[in-house]
């Protein structure tokens, strides 16, 4: 039980403590350590590269300093990216995307609070018109949270049209925030990428988008680069959403998808309650992985 | 289906080094085990089953080029793909049904997994096998998660118990235990039970999953894992092991690209068999999860027996039949080609099909490419004609063809090509038919299959007649070449398909990698 609950974080610091020098050994355990938190053989390599370099130059044989080494360079890489929403405009529009089951409908419930908490006013817009009891789904979240719900007047409606119908209803009502739900897809589904294309250029008829939010769940591993790689290129992603960080999985692979695409992370999702969800700060989240 | 694709390019080319050589040595071998390492550890296999792997291909590798004098390449291939077979589950294993029914599935998992569409596609196929499933809805936490399973339920056609209305509401444990009675009045002879998604982490929940399988005893534990989960898999899978001790492994979203390497770590870590997997939306893409060509799908050799499997499952024999001797007698008209067509279509995606071939490696951009839409087009511009017009492509004029691209919403050209080629074909595949009916029924109008050896003596009957044999072999070799670069004209049912079959592997990729194969 003990065993199979420690978190990344603790084996690091296991590992920090009961090594008293630096050896080859410290070495192999900290690679085990980062590719078993999804950092990915690239970036492990690399990271372990650069603190061979530094523990060589500053001549350091303690494992604690190498631990305080290893949390500067994971927070330096996290916090080279800006994770402050835009939502200055007015309606500003926000589109949530993201591969099937990751915790977009959840996730919607929960910014629906995190903004209401700040006095704004909110429409859903459910516009997962494709699986079975989303639009319910979404419509439960939404009440929880006091938030408008536009549905979609007919199942199977295009998704397009109901977000459309959500930004029309915020402009019409002057609601100054709108969240709109998409159906989960594959980035390897051609036809269903080109639909959030759409619906992203129905929405632009009306207004700009302010953010499109990519939503990833952080139990998963180095596929999460592909996901956001093909999001952005066709709904114009501008940050992340990590889900599911009340488990064990910690997202090391963010690091990966922030190298890559330059994307920042922008909001937490820690559990199943509504008020979960939290911004990003590079320290407590370079603290989670490393400790 | 792109599945494990980039591992299988990873390991292809990690492999192809070692081709052609004659001798290996402990330095090729050790540079192949370092990009296999590589690969496996991009794919999100856990660290330490990659160690054992890797640790095995090597010693095994070096052991074997010592003892026998065989080709290495073709040792080092075989070592990886048994190594691969072994950690994916060895055998395959069927569901066990109890011998007093009614059979009791349980599905557990994360959250988002898929256990809720996954229970829809189960009833699905229980059904399709002659079982009669309960649904049963114990996921009372996620908003609307039974109203979902209703609605999956219904679109399955199977029966659905949901006597909470969720959201936090009711008593899961309870709900199970009421469905065991229910079933077992109502004749029900196999009950699925959706649970909540939970965290390995969250022992108030894990504790209430265990009570549902104390009180149900269910004859199956089926551990529900989305393919792409990261080095987490593991962690996760042995919390589930420790609180519900699952009996098997569920993959989902396989349709997607992730390289699944968690689903090898967790079949290795925790010893239970993958059972099923899932690769799309459709309550259909759902099928029986077999190691052996997981592995080959890995190596990238295809996955050429489940293509057969399904093309035999959506073949009507009699039509079969009756369309083989329409080419025999040359009496093949576009309706008859529209039948072909729509029967392609029952055996599900195209991409998926071609997907499955072996070498279609190479192709996977083009897939991604290739459109779908152009059978609905071709099916559109046969529809807007009328029964004599299909009967006879003669009659068609040129204001016949206006009307037609009018009403199909194509363009004269369109229908032109159409007309043009189904001639060709219908000439090549009367040449064919001459010959004897094509081996596989159901399979000639698949695009994309290459005309393999057993089909060639066949061909020859199309090609050169010439008396000198090294004007006929040069010929033939010419005519099976504008096959390589057509395949589809030369299946015959292609219309307007040929995009999807540029850049095959040729015949001659195929025979070497056979050979390499030792197959």
């Amino acid at each position: 039980m003990a065993e199979r609950t420690l978190s990344f974080g603790a084996r690091l610091r296991g590992l920090f403590q009961t090594v008293r020098v630096i050896d080859d050994d410290t070495w192999d355990d900290l690679e085990a350590a980062l590719i078993g938190a999804d950092f990915g053989p690239d970036i492990t390599e690399s990271m372990i590269t650069d603190l061979k370099e530094k523990v060589e130059k500053f001549r350091v044989t303690d494992p604690r300093d190498l631990q305080r080494m290893l949390r500067e360079d994971v927070e330096e890489r996290l916090a080279g990216f800006d994770p402050t929403l835009k939502l200055s405009a007015r309606p500003a529009v926000v589109l949530m995307v993201g591969v099937n089951g990751v915790g977009k409908t959840t996730t919607i419930g929960k910014f629906a609070r995190f903004v209401g908490n700040y006095g704004r006013s909110v429409v859903v817009g459910a516009a997962d018109t494709f699986r079975a009891a989303a639009v319910e789904q979404v419509a439960t979240w939404a009440e929880r949270a006091g938030a408008e719900v536009v549905r979609p007047q007919h199942p199977g409606q295009d998704p397009a049209s109901v977000a459309y119908q959500t930004v029309e209803h915020a402009m019409r009502t002057g609601t100054e925030i709108v969240l709109i739900d998409t159906a989960g897809r594959l980035h390897t589904k051609g036809g269903l990428m080109d639909e959030l294309g759409k619906i992203k250029r129905v929405v632009e008829k009306l207004t700009p988008i302010s953010e499109v939010l990519l939503v990833l769940d952080a139990t998963t591993g180095q596929n999460g680069v592909v996901q956001a790689e093909v999001f952005i290129e066709h709904a114009g992603v501008t940050g992340l959403v990590i889900t599911k960080l009340d488990g064990t999985a910690k997202g090391g692979f963010v690091l990966r998808v922030q190298d890559e695409t330059g994307l920042p992370v922008k909001l937490i999702g820690q559990g199943e309650r509504i008020g979960d969800l939290t911004g990003f700060t590079p320290s407590v989240f370079a603290a989670g992985l490393v400790g | 289906m792109a599945t494990f694709g980039t591992l299988s390019d990873r390991l292809t080319q990690a492999l192809a080094n070692l081709r052609g050589k004659g001798v290996l040595t402990a330095a090729d071998i050790d540079g192949t085990v370092r990009e296999i390492r590589r690969a496996l550890l991009d794919a999100d296999v856990n660290l330490d089953v990659v160690k054992r792997f890797t640790g095995t291909v090597r010693e095994r590798a070096l052991g074997a080029t010592l003892n026998k004098a065989l080709n290495p390449a073709q040792q080092v291939v075989q070592i990886v793909n048994e190594e691969l077979i072994g950690i994916l589950g060895g055998e395959e294993r069927r569901l066990t049904f109890a011998k007093q029914p009614p059979t009791v599935i349980m599905l557990a998992g994360l959250q988002g997994a898929g256990k809720t569409t996954l229970a829809g596609k189960l009833a699905k196929w229980l059904e399709s096998e002659g079982h009669a499933p309960l649904l049963v809805a114990c996921d009372l936490q996620r908003p609307n998660a039974v109203q979902q399973l209703q609605v999956v339920g219904e679109q399955a056609g199977a029966a659905v118990y949901a006597p909470e209305p969720g959201n936090g509401v009711g008593n899961p444990v309870r709900v199970a235990k009421d469905a065991m009675r229910f079933a077992r009045d109502k004749q029900y002879d196999v009950v699925v039970i959706d649970t909540a998604g939970r965290l390995g982490v969250d022992a108030e929940l894990m504790k209430q999953a265990a009570d549902i399988r104390r009180a149900t005893d269910p004859d199956e534990v089926l551990f529900v894992l989305d393919a792409m989960i990261g080095q987490d898999a593991v962690t996760t899978a042995k919390a589930f092991q420790d609180g519900v001790d699952f009996t098997g492994v569920v993959l989902t979203k396989l349709d997607g690209d992730a390289r699944g390497g968690a689903a090898l770590s967790v079949a290795s870590v925790t010893g239970r068999p993958i059972l099923f997997a899932s690769t799309g939306e459709r309550l259909t893409d759902f099928e029986p999860f077999r190691p052996d060509r997981m592995a080959s799908r890995i190596l990238d050799l295809g996955d050429i027996l489940t293509l057969i499997e399904q093309a035999q499952q959506a073949f009507d024999e009699r039509e079969a039949v009756e369309m083989a001797q329409k080419l025999a007698t040359a009496t093949f008209t576009l309706d008859d080609f529209l039948k072909q067509m729509q029967q392609l279509r029952k055996m599900g995606s195209l991409k998926k099909m071609i997907g499955m071939l072996p070498g279609a490696r190479g192709m996977r951009e083009q897939l991604e490419n290739f459109d779908e839409r152009e059978i609905v087009r071709t099916e559109a511009i046969i529809q807007s004609m009328t029964p004599a017009e299909r009967q006879n492509p003669k009659l068609l004029n040129g204001s016949r063809r206006l009307r037609i691209a009018r009403g199909s919403g194509m363009t004269v050209t369109d229908v032109n090509q159409l007309v043009t080629r189904f001639d060709q074909a219908a000439k090549m595949m009367r040449t064919v038919a001459r010959g004897g009916v094509p081996q596989v029924p159901g399979m000639g109008p698949i695009p994309g299959v290459r005309p393999g050896a057993k089909q060639q003596g066949k061909k020859k009957q199309g090609g050169s007649r010439s008396g000198n044999p090294a004007k006929r072999a040069a010929e033939n070799a010419a005519l099976a070449e504008g096959r390589a670069a057509r395949p589809a004209a030369s299946t015959g049912a292609g219309f307007g398909l040929g995009a999807g079959g540029d850049g095959m592997p040729s015949e001659d990729d195929l025979a070497k990698m056979q050979k390499l194969l030792g197959r």
